[in-house]
């Protein structure tokens, strides 16, 4: 007997596009407002990217609703573990803890696309690259969302750096500096915003370093 | 729509006589054998699904005197989109076990991870090291129990305990099986190739190395969904050690150097003053 299919799906995708840049004592971790679904825009103004931890910023794009329950999920957890520990989560450690959260939902996977960016406990930049159902490495950039496929590519080209798998191991840190880094991005959403309908209104840029966090915005295309 | 039977059309003419038995006005039209189904639609996909390219990696690993080695590429896609170029496939389970990675990658690293833990339960329990038997066969019932659930894992476990060397090539269909020379992903008939031809169980460290390197790099060369950085391992009596790691496109021009052209006039830029 052919199987019966469901008149309804529990997903929807809320377009969007975020980037995170690793440097050598910063991270960039970036966002654009817009909230879409289908060929409707939800919102202009709508934050994806959420402080987990003084050191730990994850912006997510895919189904926003997914998003919001994940973040809560591990905002909770690390409350949890600042109670038990008396201490903030390095950054390693809450990308792990991400992992393992995404793949708890491995048969019902949450519709997020992550990329977690923060200071690791030596204060170098580090910034985590993960698939929906928890697979993640710890990489220098990356683009995640409906503009990745255009960003990526041009991110290889400006910022490519030796694989840390070659053996004998070569330096992977971005030489840019971190005004560079932040202009980098401004050119990369203001790209991808070209192209992408679901990518645009406004980028918003989270500075991480050692003196603390700072948020920059800019306008990007409104059609 | 009409289906379009001209190439099963053939140039000799029918047997009249035996026409006259069989037919009913359709022996003399040629036709294909349709599967007897109500859902066609669904069985198409099905059939589609069971000759499907195998999971876009190339890893491997073989036996030989002087332990195990163990080689993987490091390429994602997903569909025709390369998602990363410097994925670790040799997964680290503890300092004398590792483990491949082909399939999908948060499976694969999951249950990897979740397998290191089960390992270090067991020598805390046992007060001794699990062997690769034990570790293998901790791994496959897990991906048993799951098995129809869509769980995607072609993984060796490649460790030396107190039998030696040891080589288990284990699946997420349940599947099982100890040998000494393993290729998994869409480049392993590719890597098979090189590995069948030039291999000795006498080999030194180095020579293996050589072995396991270039059949990755050939995987790489014709295989689409394989590429990024070879990366070789060894598994000896005293654990693992990584032995290299080499950019794939690199390896080409050093395996196939490039003469330069000779230039019998080179031309100079032009000084603008």
């Amino acid at each position: 007997m052919p199987k019966e299919h469901a008149n309804w799906s529990p997903y929807d995708n809320n377009g969007g596009t975020c980037v995170a840049i690793a440097g050598a004592d910063y991270c960039v971790i970036a966002a654009d407002t817009r909230m879409s679904t289908g060929y409707s825009i939800l919102t202009r103004d709508y934050s994806k990217i959420c402080k987990l931890a003084d050191k730990s910023f994850m912006a997510s794009s895919g189904f926003q609703a997914d998003v919001k329950a994940l973040q809560k999920v591990l905002s909770s957890r690390h409350l949890i573990y600042q109670h038990q520990h008396n201490k903030q989560m390095s950054c390693p450690a809450m990308a792990q803890l991400l992992s393992n959260t995404l793949y708890y939902k491995r048969f019902f996977p949450y519709y997020a696309f992550n990329v977690l960016g923060g200071l690791d406990s030596e204060g170098k930049g580090c910034v985590f690259t993960y698939d929906a159902v928890g697979s993640y490495e710890r990489v220098g950039y990356s683009a995640q969302g409906s503009g990745a496929t255009l960003i990526t590519p041009f991110l290889d080209n400006q910022l490519k750096s030796p694989s840390p798998l070659l053996l004998p191991a070569k330096d992977a840190v971005t030489p840019l500096s971190e005004a560079e880094a932040v202009d980098l991005v401004k050119t990369c959403f203001s790209s991808a915003t070209e192209r992408d309908i679901y990518t645009g209104d406004s980028v918003e840029i989270i500075i991480l370093n050692a003196s603390g966090v700072r948020h920059e915005s800019e306008q990007l295309r409104k059609d | 729509m009409k289906l379009d039977f001209s190439g099963l059309e053939s140039s000799a003419p029918l047997y009249g006589g035996n026409n006259g038995l069989l037919c009913d006005g359709f022996s003399d039209a040629p036709s294909f054998d349709l599967p007897v189904t109500s859902d066609f639609d669904g069985f198409q996909k099905n059939s589609i699904q069971m000759v499907k390219p195998a999971k876009g990696t190339t890893t491997l690993a073989f036996i030989f005197k002087e332990g195990v080695m163990v080689a993987a590429d490091s390429r994602a896609s997903m569909g025709g989109y390369i998602s990363s170029q410097s994925v670790k496939k040799i997964i680290e389970i503890n300092p004398y076990m590792l483990g491949t990675m082909a399939g999908g990658a948060a499976d694969c690293q999951f249950w990897h991870r979740n397998l290191g833990i089960k390992c270090r339960l067991h020598e805390l329990a046992n007060k001794r090291r699990i062997s690769v038997t034990g570790a293998s066969k901790l791994l496959a019932n897990i991906l048993y129990s799951y098995r129809g659930m869509g769980l995607s894992v072609g993984t060796m476990i490649a460790g030396w305990d107190e039998k030696g060397p040891g080589l288990y090539y284990v699946d997420s269909e349940g599947g099982r099986l100890k040998g000494t020379k393993f290729s998994v992903g869409s480049g392993s008939p590719y890597a098979y190739g090189v590995l069948d031809s030039g291999y000795k169980y006498d080999m030194t460290i180095d020579e293996a190395a050589e072995l396991a390197r270039r059949a990755i790099y050939h995987a790489t060369f014709r295989d689409g969904a394989s590429g990024g950085v070879a990366s070789v391992y060894h598994v000896g009596p005293t654990g693992w050690t990584k032995l290299s790691g080499d950019d794939v496109g690199e390896l080409h021009y050093s395996y196939y150097p490039v003469e330069p052209a000779i230039v019998e006039q080179e031309m100079t830029e032009a000084i603008v003053a």
